[in-house]
């Protein structure tokens, strides 16, 4: 059954083995030209797999990966039950919705500290289990990197998608967010990466201050 | 009040001036286009540096305004409102401009509206290719940017004066007092979904054109001559693919191109076709997400590389995908040009968007998603 169909990928609800599966297809895009295409599918695929490993390996929740198909491009893996973070967020009472951000800040904190950029830190890519787990899924676009640089961009990717579908409370959620993070990564890394990430906003185009 | 000329009619005349196009449009308010005249500076060598755009800018101004008033045949006197290009753009270019504009308005004794670059480069394509409510992937040498309307309507209660409402959002807020509702309003602008983290597209396609050896003439765009050499092109390899969740970056890219050209283990024919293969991928992926995320109906293509066909091809197929149109902004009104300022400096008026003289300045990073847009949700 085609539970989400994304831009990237499909996502398909299935019994795999007795279990709930979902299946993630990277269909072939027709507009790439055929080696582009495989050559992203297949990377991405792999990419992805060894991400959702690793990042267990650093303590962050994922889905447990029961399958690789590298010709179809298909990975099978657990169906997290859950609410996506994006859905409960805005709807949370402060203090509740300060304490899941800062929760998440941890999270990234623990990836970054096993050099795992996740590329695609949005709150439609977190799932909060029934027993409050939170799950990070969708590593498509995740990259191994220890740099500043690369760390600096997923966070500021977050901070965008706070802009984009928390405006209200963005500021004081990504405030929770590094707050968390620099749990994780000790405070003198978060603020190395707190100044990357006004650098990097600064480089954007067309911003005022800079 | 509208003022109307002797015809009946009501007229703007939009001056651009954002980098090297010098350009004057007249519109009617019914968004009839009766004069569009562009006057391109065309660098020696290198890339477009502001001086010199704008020495040429003054140097043309004159007759390209006298050329605009012939082809649509009416007077300076009939015009009712002076628009312009108020930014983001080079600041030499922009003042050119922005001179010129006030000069007329305050002769004329008409309202001045300044009008941001990049709504314009939406509000024409709109107006030209009949889109309603469009993803819009606005490509060129200055700009690469992913936009869709939004509309956002919050209120405020109480004291919780602290929503930010974003970063980027700069709001106003009105207090009136009580308790209860401390402030309700309402706010229409575009989004930006994904953008270049450093270079635009079709500066990456022009260093690369010039690195190749290609020069610019009136007649050929560098970016056409990439294109052209790139449909000779057979063999693909692999260069840089570098999407960061919606947002792009190109210098990557470009610095991997030159090098595999100078290189030569590689015929530039194919050269050109990796680097466009790779380029507008990353466009069309970036602009599928937005596509998927807002169910937009249409997927419009503006810009100077809007002209690519290749692009227009792999974005016609994700529109289809999607049941989306794709609607191509015909190159007159894709490239920079004085009719989208008309244009929307006439939306604009209409919602009382004016700007005293003395307020004038230009704005030479001023985002699209700074601006309200009270015209597009009616």
């Amino acid at each position: 059954m085609l539970f989400k169909k994304g831009a990237e990928a499909n996502l398909y609800l299935e019994e795999w083995h007795d279990r709930k599966v979902i299946m993630k297809r990277r269909l072939p895009k027709e507009y790439r030209t055929t080696e582009l295409d495989e050559q992203i599918r297949f990377q991405r695929t792999i990419h992805e797999s060894q991400a959702i490993h690793r990042a267990k390996e650093a303590g962050v929740p994922t889905p447990t990966i029961f399958m690789i198909d590298t010709v179809e491009a298909t990975i099978i893996m657990e169906f997290v039950e859950g609410r996506q973070v994006k859905q409960i967020l805005n709807g949370l009472p402060r203090e509740e919705k300060l304490g899941l951000c800062h929760h998440i800040g941890m999270l990234i904190g623990r990836l970054h500290n096993h050099e795992i950029i996740h590329g695609d830190l949005t709150t439609s890519n977190m799932i909060q289990t029934q027993r409050g787990k939170v799950v990070l899924v969708d590593f498509g676009l995740s990259e191994q990197s220890k740099e500043l640089e690369a760390r600096g961009v997923d966070l500021h990717l977050m901070k965008r998608a706070f802009q984009s579908t928390h405006y209200k409370y963005a500021k004081e959620c990504f405030k929770a967010v590094m707050e968390g993070y620099a749990v994780t990564v000790g405070t003198t890394t978060a603020k190395k990466v707190m100044e990357k990430i006004k650098e990097i906003e600064k480089r954007g185009r067309y911003i005022s201050e800079r | 009040m509208l003022q109307t000329s002797s015809s009946g009619s009501s007229y703007c005349l939009g001056i651009e001036s954002t980098a090297d196009d010098f350009s004057v449009g007249i519109l009617s308010f019914d968004g009839k286009v009766l004069a569009n005249v562009i006057s391109a500076y065309i660098p020696e060598k290198g890339g477009i540096h502001p001086r010199e755009a704008a020495r040429h800018h003054v140097e043309v101004a004159g007759n390209v305004l006298a050329e605009a008033f012939e082809r649509a045949g009416i007077k300076p006197r009939d015009m009712n409102i002076i628009a312009f290009s108020q930014g983001p753009g080079m600041g030499p270019c922009l003042r050119t401009g922005a001179t010129a504009a006030r000069a007329l308005a305050s002769y004329l004794g008409v309202p001045l509206v300044g009008v941001n670059h990049c709504v314009a480069h939406i509000e024409i394509g709109r107006l030209v290719t009949e889109a309603k409510d469009p993803v819009t992937l606005y490509v060129s040498g200055g700009n690469t940017i992913v936009a869709a309307f939004e509309e956002s309507r919050y209120r405020i209660f109480g004291e919780t004066l602290d929503i930010a409402v974003g970063n980027c959002l700069d709001v106003s807020l009105y207090v009136s007092g009580g308790n209860t509702i401390v402030a309700a309003f309402e706010e229409s602008r575009y989004r930006i979904f994904g953008e270049t983290l450093d270079i635009a597209v079709g500066n990456c396609l022009d260093v690369f054109a010039r690195e190749a050896g290609f020069r610019q003439d009136a007649t050929k765009p560098l970016g056409a001559m990439v294109e052209e050499l790139a449909s000779r092109g057979q063999t693909f390899f692999s260069l840089p693919y570098t999407v960061k969740g919606m947002d792009l970056s190109f210098s990557g890219l470009l610095t991997a191109a030159v090098q595999s050209l100078h290189e030569g283990k590689h015929r530039p024919e194919d050269v050109c076709l990796s680097l466009q293969e790779v380029a507008f991928s990353m466009l069309t992926e970036v602009t599928e997400r937005a596509l998927a995320h807002t169910e937009k109906p249409e997927v419009l293509l503006t810009g100077g590389v809007a002209a690519n066909k290749r692009l227009q091809s792999m974005l016609k197929l994700i529109a289809e995908d999607h049941g989306a149109r794709f609607c191509t902004v015909p190159k007159q009104f894709a490239l920079d040009n004085g009719a989208m300022i008309a244009w929307t400096g006439i939306l604009a008026y209409q919602h009382g968007m004016t700007v005293p003289i003395e307020k004038s300045f230009v704005k030479l990073k001023w985002r699209l998603d700074e601006v309200n847009v009270p015209w597009v949700d009616e």
